[in-house]
């Protein structure tokens, strides 16, 4: 069910920004008569379509507010070329043992057609932590907004028609060349309520951070932040039911990496 | 001080008059060839001169070689085992043979820079032939039909990058128009350690990866001091919602080049000797794979006689620039008995690369502090002269550009030497008579005795205007920002160079030393955008990668107008295999002949082309990660 949901989600995405067609040249002359064609064994003048790779964590941190303390992963990465990349996300947070808030995506991703800096993301997504297993179909759009804020709404639908929804945003801030301030945040909807992973109808829970980082490369920063995680509602409810905190501030250490 | 030792067989050019003169003694050329006991110069600090051979025949073999440019152990790929590789200094009217092997595990390449050659001859992987394999020896066989200064490179995946790049230096079959008593190759490159690939990938990732320069809270609080708060606030959130920084000067900067000079770093200091009151031709070359390089010589003005291979009438500057792969010839005199720096920074600023003019080795003087880091104008993207900034437009163009085009065709007629009639002469061509629609050899490079060829009065017809790809532009994943308004910035030269209190080579003072060989009107005009998004770091004419994109095609003696419009806020260095592009700069029938071209931001330029060789040719942005991204299309001449 999820799979075929995921499935047409892409070929809808596909069939919406597919362009693809060659420019013609206006005053094309007919064929060439006397340049030789390129022998087929050459290899073409110049690659642009080279395939690469590339990983970051935007969170890889223990989080801690003295009684407790928490270790949150936030990653996403890609293969692929300028016009079609695979992405896999993956977020979660593991408290005593105990892993929470797992979500994992796999997504087809292509640019938008006339945006400039906005790519659309359709797929998979799978809840699996210490609770009960979820499956999703994605489909969201991720990019730079103006003013430069890094900007992903994401839309999810399950069986029954429950459907998801989450954005978050980030801003870098750059105090010097090397010395960064990030806010950041990320909001949660859903449609319906789902007991069994502490799920209410409607804003669920909303994770924010302001981080301090330096990079000593490009590729390697360590930052020291302040987080705020709040439920809202019924997830509220669920929460103060279970024991649990309904407003954590935190502060935290942890590394933004790439590759 | 001709160094042979590697080239076996060949026919030595008898002792020009003027000897070409290298900068240290032959003992350490020797060394630098010296390749297999691995060079190791930097640390060492031996300076490092350039290997020339001179003949008819050479053998070329491109190897891996490691280096040491920065204090770190690095590997280049070599021609003869030095970087750069050996000067190659042919005859005009010789029959060049130059067999390259290659020892790399990789495929390999060697482009004749601005050489008018066969396209078989060309060395481009995909377009001339295959490429050279492992192991394997390509032949290359050609006439050499001009002369001046150029230069040859891989055109093979990053070796650009790597090392594999040396000068190309013909001396005229008549009496040199350019007169001196000394005579030196000034090849201008950057270095780093970091793989091409690397690099290419982390640009693609982060495009402005390698920019320490970018805006922060503290240029902030400088602008609002000296601009105040409204203006500094205005600018901010101008640029901000394009999502474009004024900071864009170059995508690879000193973050991680070294910048070299005849293969040397600024400690070692390369040195050219000269007696004073001598005439010294320095023929400056830019190697590099990303940088423009400001060029001067303080207390030394510099006399330009030579443009990519063809003499100009002299105008004397200051500083010049050069965009990636332009050459430039200039005459210096130094009167006193002292030291002068050579001395060329990069647009982005950073560092340096620098060498010496000196009566004596081992002399030095000061090194000038480098200038600020330029930004970006409203001109440059293309608001230049507006009251009110409404933004890059968000959609079509047409017209915009319309009107201006049509300014550009009627200048472009009127250039075109009308009252020139009487020149219809086609005999008495240097190399045979002129017949464009046999096409059979090159046009001749313009030169004293040299006739112009002259359309029939019926022929003077206005062109007809070809627009490649798709019209008009929208923005989207490729074309990051339509400029406004684009003009000809022939007559300003260049980001970081306004103001400055120098006298600064401008495209507008370039005006050949001998009229075109060329002289019908263009019977087509072929417009060209040069498009991108800095973000995604993607590149291409027209919004299109080459991928993407059909060829452009030609007719074998076809007079053609090319017209680029630069819509993105870089600087793009286009270059043409195979063909002269004859700027228009309003010297008319005295258009500079250029193989590249450096289009500034929101710039509108045009060139004249005679499809005079048949083939398949490269046409592309020299920035070698702009080409890799897909600013590169085929010109087929057919």
């Amino acid at each position: 069910m999820m799979c075929r949901l995921a499935l047409q989600l892409v070929i809808a995405g596909v069939l919406l920004t597919s362009v693809g067609v060659k420019p013609v040249c206006a005053q094309t002359p007919a064929t060439p008569v006397d340049v030789p064609t390129p022998a087929s064994g050459w290899p073409q003048p110049v690659e642009d379509n080279r395939v690469l790779t590339y990983v970051i964590f935007d969170q890889l941190e223990g989080r801690t507010n003295g009684p407790n303390t928490s270790f949150r992963w936030d990653g996403e990465g890609w293969i692929g070329a300028d016009f079609n990349k695979l992405w896999i996300k993956s977020e979660g947070r593991v408290m005593n043992g105990v892993t929470s808030d797992g979500d994992h995506e796999i997504l087809y991703d292509r640019p938008i057609p006339h945006l400039r800096y906005f790519d659309w993301q359709a797929g998979a997504r799978v809840d699996i932590d210490s609770g009960p297993t979820r499956a999703w179909g994605a489909i969201g759009v991720q990019g730079l907004a103006p003013y430069f804020f890094n900007f992903a709404p994401t839309l999810y639908v399950r069986d029954g028609g429950r459907v998801a929804g989450r954005i978050s945003g980030s801003y870098d801030l750059y105090l010097t060349q090397r010395l960064i301030l990030q806010p950041q945040v990320e909001l949660n909807f859903y449609s319906q309520a789902d007991r069994g992973r502490g799920i209410g109808t409607g804003l669920s829970d909303l994770d924010s951070g302001v981080r301090l980082g330096y990079q000593i490369s490009r590729k390697f920063a360590p930052y020291i932040g302040f987080t705020y995680s709040s439920s809202f509602g019924q997830t509220a409810t669920f929460a103060r039911g279970a024991g649990e905190s309904v407003h954590v501030s935190s502060l935290v250490f942890g590394v933004w990496i790439w590759r | 001080m001709h160094e042979d030792n590697k080239a076996k067989g060949r026919s030595m050019l008898p002792v020009t008059r003027r000897r070409f003169v290298q900068g240290l003694a032959a003992g350490g050329a020797a060394a630098a060839l010296d390749w297999r006991a691995g060079w190791v110069f930097a640390e060492t600090g031996q300076q490092q001169t350039l290997a020339m051979l001179t003949g008819k025949d050479f053998e070329l073999t491109i190897d891996s070689l490691p280096v040491n440019f920065t204090g770190r152990r690095s590997v280049a790929t070599a021609v003869n085992g030095s970087v750069p590789g050996p000067i190659l200094r042919w005859r005009e009217g010789d029959t060049v043979t130059i067999a390259v092997t290659n020892r790399l595990p990789t495929p390999t390449s060697i482009h004749w820079h601005g050489m008018r050659i066969p396209a078989e001859m060309d060395g481009v992987p995909g377009l001339s032939y295959a490429g050279i394999a492992p192991g394997k020896t390509f032949v290359y066989r050609f006439p050499v039909l001009q002369n001046g200064t150029y230069w040859y490179h891989s055109h093979s995946g990053f070796q650009e990058q790597l090392g594999l790049w040396g000068a190309l230096v013909i001396d005229p079959r008549d009496k040199d128009p350019i007169e001196y008593d000394r005579d030196y190759v000034v090849l201008l490159c950057d270095w780093t350690d970091t793989k091409p690939e690397t690099l290419y990938s982390n640009l693609k990732k982060q495009s402005d990866y390698y920019n320490f320069h970018r805006r922060t809270a503290g240029t902030f609080m400088e602008d609002v001091k000296s601009k105040g708060v409204r203006s500094t606030v205005q600018n901010r959130l101008k640029l901000g919602r394009m999502n474009m920084s004024p900071t864009d000067i170059a995508d690879v900067t000193s973050a991680t080049y070294t910048y070299l000079m005849n293969g040397n770093p600024p400690d070692a200091n390369w040195t050219a000797l000269f007696k004073p009151g001598e005439r010294v031709r320095l023929r400056f070359i830019n190697a590099s794979a990303m940088t423009l390089f400001d060029v001067r010589i303080p207390g030394l003005p510099m006399t330009v006689v030579q443009a990519d291979g063809n003499c100009v009438q002299p105008v004397t500057v200051d500083e010049m620039r050069l965009g990636v792969a332009e050459t430039y010839d200039v005459i210096v005199q130094p009167q006193e008995d002292q030291a002068y720096t050579i001395f060329a920074q990069p647009e982005s600023r950073g560092s340096y690369a620098r060498g010496t003019l000196a009566p004596r080795m081992g002399m030095a003087t000061a090194i000038p502090p480098m200038d600020p880091f330029p930004l970006r104008t409203m001109a440059d993207m293309g608001m230049g002269g507006m009251a009110q900034m409404k933004g890059m437009k968000m959609s079509g163009m047409s017209s915009d550009q319309m009107p201006g085009m049509k300014d550009m065709q009627m200048n472009g007629a009127s250039q075109n030497s009308m009252p020139e009639m009487k020149d219809m002469d086609m005999s008495g061509m240097r190399d045979g008579a002129l017949d464009p629609l046999a096409g059979k050899t090159p046009f001749p490079q313009p030169w004293l005795r040299t006739t112009r060829l002259m359309a029939p009065p019926s022929q003077m017809m206005s062109p007809a205007q070809t627009r490649e790809g798709q019209v008009p532009l929208r923005l989207g994943p490729e074309v990051a920002s339509v400029p406004m308004n684009t003009s000809p910035r022939l007559d300003d030269p260049g980001d970081g160079l306004n103001g400055n209190g120098r006298r600064v080579l401008k495209y507008a003072d370039l005006r050949a030393l001998y009229k075109g060989v060329d002289g019908r009107p263009p019977t087509r005009e072929i417009i060209l955008h040069l498009t991108g998004n800095m973000v995604r770091f993607i590149w291409g004419f027209d919004a299109y990668k080459f991928s993407q994109a059909e060829p452009i095609h030609l007719k074998l003696g076809e007079r053609v107008r090319f017209v680029l419009i630069n819509d993105t806020m870089m600087e793009h260095p286009i270059h043409l295999h195979g063909l002269w592009s004859e700027l228009e700069n309003g010297s008319g029938e005295f258009s500079p002949y250029k193989h590249t071209l450096l289009v500034k931001p929101a710039e509108r330029v045009s060139y004249l082309i005679s499809a005079d060789t048949p083939g398949r040719w490269a046409f592309h942005c020299h920035l070698l990660y702009h080409m890799a991204a897909g600013m590169f299309r085929t010109v087929v001449v057919s």
